[in-house]
């Protein structure tokens, strides 16, 4: 009796194991899935022209050079105010900050911040940057509009980076004579970098493949030229899929896969220079 | 004797409610150890980190007193406590090395006071390694990381790092609770060279610790001065009870 309990214990383990096992297969699968998917429908696509050309016959041929240079310029934009402004965050809240009203109050709005559906965060821009400050339909607007849905991500990961720094650091910096700021500057900052990194990584990533948040405030339909200046508007890659997915009738399949594979490049390929940073500074550190 | 620091009722506080140190008046002697002695919770560390001002780091709720570093007050608001803590330097428990090379260990503290020329640190890195003891085995790879010292090696280039700054006094709390007697050796033999220059205050990881480096004890307890007094008399014939019961092993 009590041989067949031990033997039914190590069946039921062994099957729970092999259905835990399943799972973690099952929510890799939608991702390999998708990329392979993307992959060998829009992988004919691909082409020297299709990369650097214009899109012509009504979007219906040519490239897509105005939308990903759009995208770069968007994501450039958003690094710009975003990722001083999120670090300065950052090490206000995890080096300054006492634990008062006023702290609690700032991460609250950090949390909700990180919360708030993106197409609220067009609206707010359209309203505030585009009319309100008359930055009209621009790439200055999306970039602003794009960085303050940025920010949550990059203030929470820097501050998560900067805390990670032993307190021992702090503390003996400042016995030798250091005042706090110099101790963040040569010492904290360094070691947090990394982290800090991978959050600017992460954020910009989420900022480059969003089409909410532009839709009123900078992404153009279609335009016959590359942007000149911070005030014109663009093109992006994820809003021109959505027009050549859903606005253009006729719409050759594989010019619709084929900015989805560009799209997705982009994107995963800041994802891996993310977890080669992480990596490498943990093989490296020395705490 | 002259002495170089004079705490005069000296009270503190948290703010979390513990009281730390309770009317505590003693004077400090030049070039002598004096060692701040008793079980923990006795306000030892507390002293010691108001000799250098880095208990502005902690949540305090009330503090009283004056500590005079050769006749100024250093709990004074005005005190510039960048300066105090280039003279008065601390050796911490956990040899805590910044991550970088044992050479940028020695001269960061340097650098900030605005040293630049190369001639200088090099010769306050020789200097200060060989006073710690510790020169020899690290003269040839001074650019490694520092992190990969043994503990007893890390703590004497902890105490190099604070002999580099020249400073007047050394604050070392429990220097090497985490060390193997070898090392210890090392470190109290260090000890013994530098009182010659230096002011020193230790707080010990033993009794037999205090005994063997103290030429000056004060005994703690809960926040309060017991007994102070010349190193040699107060370990073989304490005046108080409670000290009596402490060296001898009865409590604590």
């Amino acid at each position: 009796m009590m041989k067949l309990f031990d033997q039914n214990r190590h069946i039921v383990q062994r099957l729970g194991f092999i259905a835990i096992t399943l799972m973690a297969l099952v929510t890799v699968l939608p991702i390999i899935g998708t990329v392979a998917f993307i992959l060998v429908k829009g992988g004919s696509a691909i082409s020297l022209e299709f990369l650097s050309g214009f899109p012509h016959d009504g979007m219906r041929a040519g490239g897509i050079l105005p939308a990903i240079i759009g995208t770069l310029y968007l994501t450039l934009g958003t690094a710009l105010f975003s990722v001083p402004l999120g670090i300065a965050a950052a090490i206000y809240l995890s080096e300054y900050a006492r634990d008062n009203q006023l702290t609690r109050l700032i991460r609250l709005a950090i949390i909700n911040l990180a919360g708030i559906p993106s197409v609220v965060y067009g609206l707010f821009g359209l309203g505030l940057f585009v009319l309100f400050l008359k930055f009209g339909t621009s790439i200055l607007a999306a970039s602003l509009t794009l960085s303050i849905m940025t920010l949550p991500v990059i203030i929470s990961t820097s501050e998560e980076a900067l805390r990670a720094v032993p307190q021992a650091f702090r503390t003996v910096s400042i016995s030798l004579g250091a005042t706090r700021w110099q101790t963040i500057s040569r010492i904290i900052l360094k070691e947090a970098l990394p982290g800090i990194l991978t959050g600017i990584i992460l954020g910009l990533e989420r900022a480059a493949g969003e089409t909410a948040p532009i839709l009123f405030t900078g992404a153009a339909f279609f335009l016959p030229q590359l942007p000149h200046s911070p005030f014109d508007a663009t093109m992006a890659l994820p809003y021109h899929l959505f027009v050549i997915s859903t606005q253009v009738p006729e719409m050759p399949i594989q010019i619709q896969y084929g900015t989805a594979l560009v799209l997705l490049v982009f994107v995963l390929t800041m994802n891996v220079i993310a977890t080669v940073i992480r990596s490498r500074a943990r093989a490296k550190r020395q705490w | 004797m002259v002495d170089k620091i004079i705490i005069e009722n000296l009270s503190l506080q948290y703010s979390d409610g513990t009281e730390s140190l309770r009317n505590v008046s003693m004077g400090i002697p030049q070039n002598a150890v004096t060692v701040l002695f008793g079980p923990a919770g006795g306000g030892k560390s507390t002293l010691l980190r108001c000799l250098n001002r880095l208990n502005d780091l902690t949540e305090i709720k009330a503090s009283s007193g004056r500590i005079l570093i050769d006749g100024e007050n250093i709990l004074d608001p005005k005190t510039d406590v960048i300066a105090l803590r280039r003279r008065v330097g601390m050796v911490f428990a956990r040899p805590v090395t910044l991550p970088m090379s044992i050479r940028e260990n020695i001269i960061y503290g340097l650098e900030l006071a605005g040293e630049k020329r190369k001639s200088k640190l090099d010769e306050a890195v020789e200097r200060s390694l060989k006073l710690s003891a510790i020169w020899d085995e690290v003269k040839d790879r001074l650019d490694e990381s520092a992190i990969e010292l043994s503990g007893g090696q890390q703590q004497r280039v902890c105490l190099a790092r604070v002999i580099a700054l020249q400073p007047q006094v050394i604050l070392l709390d429990e220097p090497t609770s985490g060390l193997d007697p070898i090392s210890t050796g090392k470190v109290e033999a260090a000890l013994f060279e530098l009182k010659k220059e230096y002011t020193i205050i230790l707080v010990p990881h033993s009794v037999q610790q205090a005994a063997r480096t103290a030429d000056h004890a004060a005994f703690f307890l809960t926040g309060e001065l017991i007994e102070y007094g010349d190193g040699k008399s107060l370990f073989t014939n304490p005046k108080q009870k409670k000290t009596e019961d402490y060296v001898m092993g009865r409590f604590g």
